[in-house]
């Protein structure tokens, strides 16, 4: 048997709520299917299962907030007999008893999900009015028969956080906010911060782009950003120590590259979520993907993988005309690469000054995992990666 | 319009159909020179004669028997079975001939057949004459099952039973018979499919039929006066039930209390709460509740038998429970 728990889906979150399930007990799950929907600070996730197998039990209702880690379903696994089949007697009476030694509290802990808690009296009207309006049952009053929640009381509970939040509109951004403000000052306060600073070349790259761009239909046109995203995603491979988390207090290198795009949210605020395996991917499906996120990250319907598995970030902050960006780790990753904005500059060329487009890239990166000489070779990589952009 | 009683629309439809269609006779016990046990068919004798309006001996079986064979025969019998207690003895005919001569040949036969009988309690009639038995008979496919509750209906549905080509059974609750209300007797044949909604109100779903639509029509102006507003939803038709009226009340009301004269094991308010528990189980806000009669053979004395029938003040007890609020 797998468990399927609350996953983090932020370096700072500590619980989520489970809004809705999309399986039911006995369904099949595939790796990477969307089993259920989780009500976070980034709004609602999509909450994928990395197990394949079937549903065999579900222990968290909707509705409820529960803390990381919290198992909220049981998957058999596939190949794993089911409750019908009974094991053979050989195999229980192998198991070996528990010593003595071994404390109440871990064996107590471990019977955990087995151990039935009273269900709750809620109407089906007023559970599927709850799960509607978003509203976590756990903190309603019943006030029906046999303090049985009813619709009534459902409608209150809206009612008055709608109340709430009208009267404090900015409560959930202040809630992203807070988010944002834990992780950076964790991130400054624990992480030894070096940052490096070059300027490329990007005369060819623009051009490569404008004649690609040139045979595309506008919905399928490339920004330059992908290139910049496919640079340093390929560029880490060449220094793989920057594509790795620190966790317990050592760096656990990563094979997988995500890149994590920073994504300004229209509410004030920002989510890096990840572009998978983007060494591996074509331009045109890393500007769909990029496209898709940006979308769906304002659209507050991210997915779990989405915000837990960036391994590295990109930021640009282009748009806004800045040439320079010094990067704020995201912990628990190692390094944050920045791209300014493309600009036309006096650029020196076989003795000869000319006009063309540059864009700053720099590195911050967690120098209790790299120093700055592997710092250099990967922006340089990433710099003679853009210059051969038809390698991309 | 008319002020007339649910006895005389009974009557005023029989002899319109007697009137109209030469194929129409009347046949039970004692409805000729009696003129019937509950005074329905009084001066049909002398007004259509001996060969359409006929006594028969005291044997359901029989005549039942021979309502069907009449039917088969391309006649329209309209047959009266004194009350539902007695026609346990036709049963055989009923659920072994009426109910299944369409199907068991291929479509080939049809058996037009309208039996009329009287049911319920309430009149000191005790145990063998004051049962509801009609949940049995809506258990049956191949037959139609109507409860009239209104004036209206009791003419009205009696003339749509005729105009149906396969066995259509009428339970007239017997308390019903002096009910007096304003009716056009000139209305076209009533639907004998689908049920009505006899009050609206969106607290709670009052689900009857028959003798119990008065009665939750009583409790819902006894609540009314309580501010909940009660629906009393007149079922109307037993079989085949008008499921989607049922689950429309029950989305709107989101509670229902179910009443039903019969006991109340394997009666058709299970049935009833069954359906909407298997498909308005998301719109209930509380389990649903039934009224139903008490689980003893009918008591003769009067304040006993008052208390085995579901009562206005019961109904207002169960909608309470169901509405209960603390805080």
């Amino acid at each position: 048997m797998a468990e399927f728990v609350m996953p983090i889906l932020g370096a700072d979150m500590e619980a989520g709520t489970l809004v809705a399930w999309r399986k039911k007990p006995g369904d099949a799950v595939e790796r990477g299917e969307i089993v259920a929907e989780v009500e976070t600070d980034k709004g609602l996730i999509e909450v994928e299962i990395f197990t394949s197998g079937v549903i065999e039990k579900i222990l968290v209702e909707p509705g409820a907030k529960v803390a990381v880690g919290t198992v909220l379903a049981i998957i058999r696994e596939e190949g794993m007999p089911g409750d019908l089949v009974p094991s053979p007697p050989a195999v229980s009476s192998a198991v070996p008893s528990l010593p003595p030694s071994v404390p109440a509290p871990a064996a107590a802990k471990q019977l955990g999900p087995a151990v039935e808690t009273a269900r709750r009296r809620v109407s089906p009207a007023a559970r599927k009015r709850a799960a509607s309006l978003g509203v976590d049952l756990d903190a309603v009053q019943g006030r029906g028969p046999g303090s049985a929640i009813g619709l009534e009381d459902v409608e209150r509970a809206a009612a008055e956080r709608a109340a709430t939040e009208a009267a404090a509109p900015a409560a959930r951004q202040a809630r992203v906010r807070q988010t944002i403000a834990a992780a950076m000052a964790r991130s400054k306060r624990e992480i030894p911060h070096y940052y490096l600073s070059t300027t490329i070349d990007m005369q060819r790259a623009v051009a490569w782009l404008g004649e690609q761009n040139l045979k595309r239909p506008i919905t399928e046109r490339l920004l330059h950003g992908v290139l910049l995203i496919k640079a340093v995603a390929l560029a880490l491979r060449e220094v793989p120590e920057l594509n790795a988390l620190w966790m317990e207090g050592q760096a656990a290198p990563r094979s997988a590259i995500h890149v994590g795009v920073a994504i300004s949210l229209r509410g004030g605020g920002l989510v890096a979520p990840a572009l998978h395996d983007a060494d591996r991917q074509s331009l045109d499906a890393l500007m769909r993907g990029f496209r898709d996120l940006v979308m769906r990250a304002r659209a507050g319907s991210l997915r779990s993988s989405e915000l837990s598995d960036p391994t590295i970030t990109v930021t640009s902050l282009g748009d806004q005309g800045v040439e320079t960006v010094f990067g704020v780790i995201y912990p628990p990753q190692v390094a944050i690469v920045g791209f300014g904005k493309v600009v036309e500059r006096p650029w020196s060329v076989g003795g000869a000054v000319v006009s063309h487009p540059v864009v700053t890239a720099t590195l911050s990166a967690d120098h209790r995992v790299t120093d700055g000489h592997r710092g250099g070779v990967f922006l340089a990589a990433v710099d003679r990666l853009l210059q051969d952009p038809d390698r991309l | 319009m008319t002020r007339l009683t649910y006895r005389e629309a009974v009557r005023g439809a029989l002899r319109e159909a007697l009137t109209r269609d030469p194929r129409v006779f009347l046949m039970g016990e004692d409805v000729g020179s009696y003129g019937g046990a509950f005074a329905v068919s009084r001066g049909l004798l002398e007004e259509f004669g001996a060969e359409r309006v006929r006594d028969t001996p005291l044997s359901e079986s029989t005549f039942v028997g021979a309502g069907i064979g009449a039917a088969l025969g391309g006649m329209r019998p309209i047959v009266e079975v004194m009350t539902v207690n007695f026609s346990l003895l036709a049963l055989d005919q009923i659920v072994n001939n009426a109910a299944t001569l369409r199907h068991m040949s291929g479509g080939q036969l049809s058996v037009p057949l309208v039996v009329r009988m009287a049911t319920g309690g309430g009149r000191q009639l005790a145990a063998q004459h004051s049962h509801s038995l009609e949940g049995w008979y809506a258990h049956v496919p191949g037959i139609t099952v109507l409860a009239p509750a209104t004036v209206a209906d009791a003419r009205g549905m009696l003339l749509g039973a005729l105009a149906d080509p396969d066995p259509v059974f009428i339970f007239e609750h017997a308390t019903l018979y002096p009910l007096e209300e304003e009716i056009d007797e000139r209305a076209e044949p009533a639907p004998i499919r689908g049920a009505a909604v006899r009050r609206a109100g969106t607290d709670v779903s009052l689900i009857g039929y028959g003798g119990s639509v008065g009665k939750a029509l009583a409790a819902a102006q006894l609540l009314a006066g309580t501010g909940i507003s009660a629906e009393v939803l007149d079922l109307r038709v037993l079989r085949p039930l008008d499921t989607p009226a049922i689950l429309a009340s029950v989305a709107k009301t989101h509670r229902a209390v179910v009443v039903d004269e019969a006991w109340r094991a394997g009666s058709l308010a299970a049935e009833v709460s069954a359906q909407i528990g298997e498909m308005g189980f998301y719109d209930l806000d509380a389990p649903v509740a039934r009224v139903c009669g008490a689980e003893v053979p009918m008591p003769y004395a009067r304040h006993l038998e008052e208390a085995a029938l579901p009562q206005a003040g019961a109904i207002v007890d169960a909608v309470r429970e169901v509405l209960e609020r603390h805080g």
